[in-house]
């Protein structure tokens, strides 16, 4: 396959390594997900070999791995085409690429086969930090910290010696406060409350600061790649959205600040900026319809082909402006008032906005920079969507959906029963969990998790097969 | 770049300029809230507790006192209430309860215990089935006032079902032995906690219960179906 690659560019190349690692993972993401899933309906599958909390770590852990590794190739990929030349140390590039994936691997295998520690520094320092989503143990913390910071240095370094566009200063200034706050996720304290605090400044304003504003600068460069948008309006577009995003989204942190032993004019200060942060996502909804259409109607004007050069990219990209407003806006907006989420915090109804913002805001976009990838390799003008591509989206958008309700009713139930009627306690947990209507979204979110994971089966194909579609245009 | 003349509104450096602005003010203004923050949150100590200075987070110490979870009249939801309720739901500092059969755990060695249990609670994982003042995974009970949890005490079924006269006793043979005290079908694994692994998380979570949550869970077993213990399945 390599032999036949039509990248102009190593560093996209490097890209695609990085979109097929992120690729991988993505599917151990799933089928550590539906082993999660089925331990909700049959608690003694795999009990003490390998339990939920196990399965759940590697889910989102992979989750989280996946998106990073395809933001980094997605920023590897576009360099070329932004700044006008190869990157210049794609030398170190590519080992670093090699360091970070045997990196993963061994995190991972020491996930599954050793799981847990005794309660001690070494424990922290080479098996499991045990915070939720940052679990990978601290000498893997200051490995991918290294890595990082070469990533950025060789990112900067181009970006200085080729052209500077708007998309490239964003992207830049952006990584380089994502992996800032990647710090506050690496000390210990035996104040939890303290921990807690600073966790959420890697979580919170990760993906609802500065990965958004990833989006909005790949979801620019996609616009112009795909649909012909101009650059100097899309750019104008993208430093409002920076502005809104990082104008709501910084101090909506304080939507996780009413409960964890935080003053209360956290309250105030979330619930104001939180509830502005669907505003953006509107914005960047509207943005991507618009110029769609607008430069649909101008080809159609001068009565050339109105189609876009990649059809399932563009279908993903729609998607993503549809879901990150659903998912991260409407979902997210529907429990971030402390009235609401005091009964709201911490049930079903929280993993419903986790599976549906994490995937209407970050899925999609990194699978359209996968379209993107497949189509600069094989050199295709006008990439075509196949049968397979129609499923995947399908397939996979249907059954995260689906998860996505069967979870909200469930965090119905549990936030009546649970939390309003019964006081949150031991037992209420349990009344609330072994009512039917638990039980039954609980089925639920494991058919649509096995509808999803099918999709996933056509996009894997898609990805290796699309190329061959005969109506693609070369 | 050459450029005819536009109106600001869509020129770029404008945007760009609003951009840096806006995000330097955010910035600006968390920072300055976090520092407040970290004042606010950092952990008391004993003379605290001598001094009845209610702190949101208390010294390591509270576990030689007995803690309750009581409507606060001024602050209209419930709090933590340590060392007995002076009728408003304020602290009084005095009432004490053993632990593990002592009440005078120095401020070392209660430290001691409380940083064993928390580094016990990140090496186990507990907060990937559970959550921790809310935060974490949502297939097991949050264990943000566990140690208040009624099935824990004299009425509750756990002393009785691990054979033990007190509470934090119960909590801690549970732990080292989950799987021995099933009350449901969705048990907790053994997660190898040693005996002194076991006491350490104890005093961990007794300490996480009298973190002041602005009145986190609400109603925490006050409502009378939610702490008679139903049958189970
Ligand atoms: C693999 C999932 C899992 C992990 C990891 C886990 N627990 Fe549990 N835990 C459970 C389940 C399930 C129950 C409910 C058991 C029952 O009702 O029979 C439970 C019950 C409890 C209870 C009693 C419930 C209550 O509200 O008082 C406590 C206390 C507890 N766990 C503490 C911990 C601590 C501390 C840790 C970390 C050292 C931990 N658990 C790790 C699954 C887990
Ligand atoms: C793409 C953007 C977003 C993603 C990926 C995302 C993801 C998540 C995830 C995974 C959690 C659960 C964290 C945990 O495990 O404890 C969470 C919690 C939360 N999110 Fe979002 N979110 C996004 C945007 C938003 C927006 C825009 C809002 C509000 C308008 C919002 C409001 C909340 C609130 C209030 C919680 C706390 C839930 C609780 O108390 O349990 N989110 N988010
Ligand atoms: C095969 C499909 C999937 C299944 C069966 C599945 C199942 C699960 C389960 C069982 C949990 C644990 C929830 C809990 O603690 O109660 C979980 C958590 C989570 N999953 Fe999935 N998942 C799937 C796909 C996805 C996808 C595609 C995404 C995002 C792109 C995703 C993102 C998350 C997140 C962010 C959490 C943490 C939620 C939180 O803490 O609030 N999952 N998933
Ligand atoms: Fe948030």
């Amino acid at each position: 396959m390599q032999s036949q690659s039509n990248f102009k560019y190593e560093s996209q190349k490097l890209g695609s390594w990085y979109f097929t690692v992120a690729m991988i993972l993505f599917g151990a993401q799933l089928v550590l997900g539906l082993v999660a899933a089925i331990q909700f309906i049959y608690p003694s599958f795999l009990y003490d070999i390998l339990d939920f909390s196990i399965a759940r770590m590697i889910h989102i852990n992979a989750l989280v791995v996946w998106m990073l590794y395809a933001m980094i190739g997605s920023v590897y990929y576009l360099l070329p085409d932004e700044t006008g030349i190869e990157t210049v140390g794609i030398g170190i590039g590519k080992l670093l690429f090699w360091v970070l994936t045997l990196a993963v691997t061994v995190v991972i295998l020491v996930f599954v086969f050793i799981q847990v520690g005794p309660a001690t520094q070494a424990t922290i320092w080479l098996i499991t930090e045990g915070r939720e989503y940052i679990e990978a143990p601290r000498w893997a913390d200051i490995g991918i910290v290294v890595v990082v910071v070469g990533f950025l240095i060789n990112t900067f370094l181009t970006a200085m010696k080729g052209r500077r566009t708007g998309i490239m200063t964003v992207i830049l200034s952006d990584m380089i406060a994502l992996a800032g706050l990647y710090l506050a996720g690496m000390y210990f304290t035996d104040n939890i409350s303290m921990d807690q605090y600073w966790w959420w400044w890697v979580i919170h304003l990760w993906v609802e600061a500065t990965w958004e504003v990833m989006v909005g600068a790949l979801a620019a460069y996609a616009l112009i790649k795909i649909v012909g948008a101009k650059r100097e309006i899309v750019e104008m577009w993208l430093w409002i959205e920076v502005a809104m995003l990082f104008g709501s989204g910084i101090l909506g942190l304080g939507h996780h600040y009413f409960w964890i032993g935080t003053p209360e004019y956290w309250w105030e200060i979330g619930a104001l900026f939180s509830s502005l942060e669907p505003l953006p996502l509107i914005g960047m909804f509207i943005h991507v319809l618009y110029d769609w259409g607008k430069e649909k109607g101008i080809k159609e004007g001068s009565g050339e082909d109105t189609t876009s050069n990649n059809t399932p990219a563009l279908i993903w990209l729609i998607s993503n402006g549809f879901g990150n407003f659903l998912g991260a806006g409407v979902w997210g907006f529907f429990h971030t008032l402390p009235q609401v989420n005091i009964y709201t915090h911490g049930t079903q109804f929280t993993a419903a906005h986790g599976h549906l913002a994490f995937f209407g805001a970050y899925a999609t976009i990194l699978i359209a920079m996968f379209y993107m990838a497949v189509q600069g390799k094989y050199g295709i003008k006008k990439l075509r969507a196949t049968f397979a591509s129609k499923m995947a989206i399908f397939l996979i958008s249907f059954g995260v959906l689906g998860m996505g309700v069967a979870l909200t009713i469930a965090g119905y139930e549990q936030v009546l029963i649970a939390r309003a009627q019964l006081g949150a306690t031991w037992n209420a947990f349990f009344v609330a969990q072994n009512q039917m209507w638990m039980s039954q979204a609980m089925d639920w979110r494991l058919i649509m998790g096995i509808v999803t994971t099918v999709g996933f089966v056509y996009l894997v194909k898609d990805l290796l097969t699309i190329s061959k579609n005969p109506e693609n245009v070369n | 770049m050459s450029r005819k003349k536009v109106s600001v509104w869509s020129d770029n450096r404008f945007w760009q300029r609003s951009a840096i602005w806006v995000t330097g003010f955010a910035s600006l203004l968390l920072i300055w809230l976090t520092f407040d923050t970290m004042g606010q949150i950092s952990m008391g100590n004993q003379k605290d507790i001598d001094n009845h200075i209610t702190k949101r987070v208390p010294s390591a110490t509270v576990i030689n006192y007995e803690v309750e979870y009581n409507m606060n009249q001024n602050r209209g939801h419930e709090v933590p209430v340590i060392g007995g309720d002076d009728g408003k739901g304020n602290s009084l500092f005095k009432v004490k309860e053993k632990f593990f059969g002592r009440d005078d755990y120095t401020q070392k060695e209660a430290n001691a215990l409380l940083h064993l249990g928390k580094l016990a609670s990140q090496a186990k994982n507990c907060m990937d089935c559970h959550t921790l003042l809310g935060n974490g995974a949502y297939y097991a009970p949050d264990l943000t006032k566990a140690w208040l949890d009624p099935a824990w005490g004299k009425n509750g079924p756990m002393q009785a079902m691990t054979g033990k006269n007190t509470k934090e006793e119960a909590m801690a043979e549970f732990l080292q032995h989950p799987g021995k005290y099933p009350t449901h079908a969705r048990m907790m694994p053994n997660l190898g906690i040693t005996p002194k692994e076991a006491i350490g998380l104890v005093a961990f979570l007794k300490h996480m219960s009298t973190i002041d949550t602005n009145g986190f869970p609400r109603g925490f077993g006050k409502i009378k179906e939610g702490v008679v213990y139903a049958k189970s399945k």
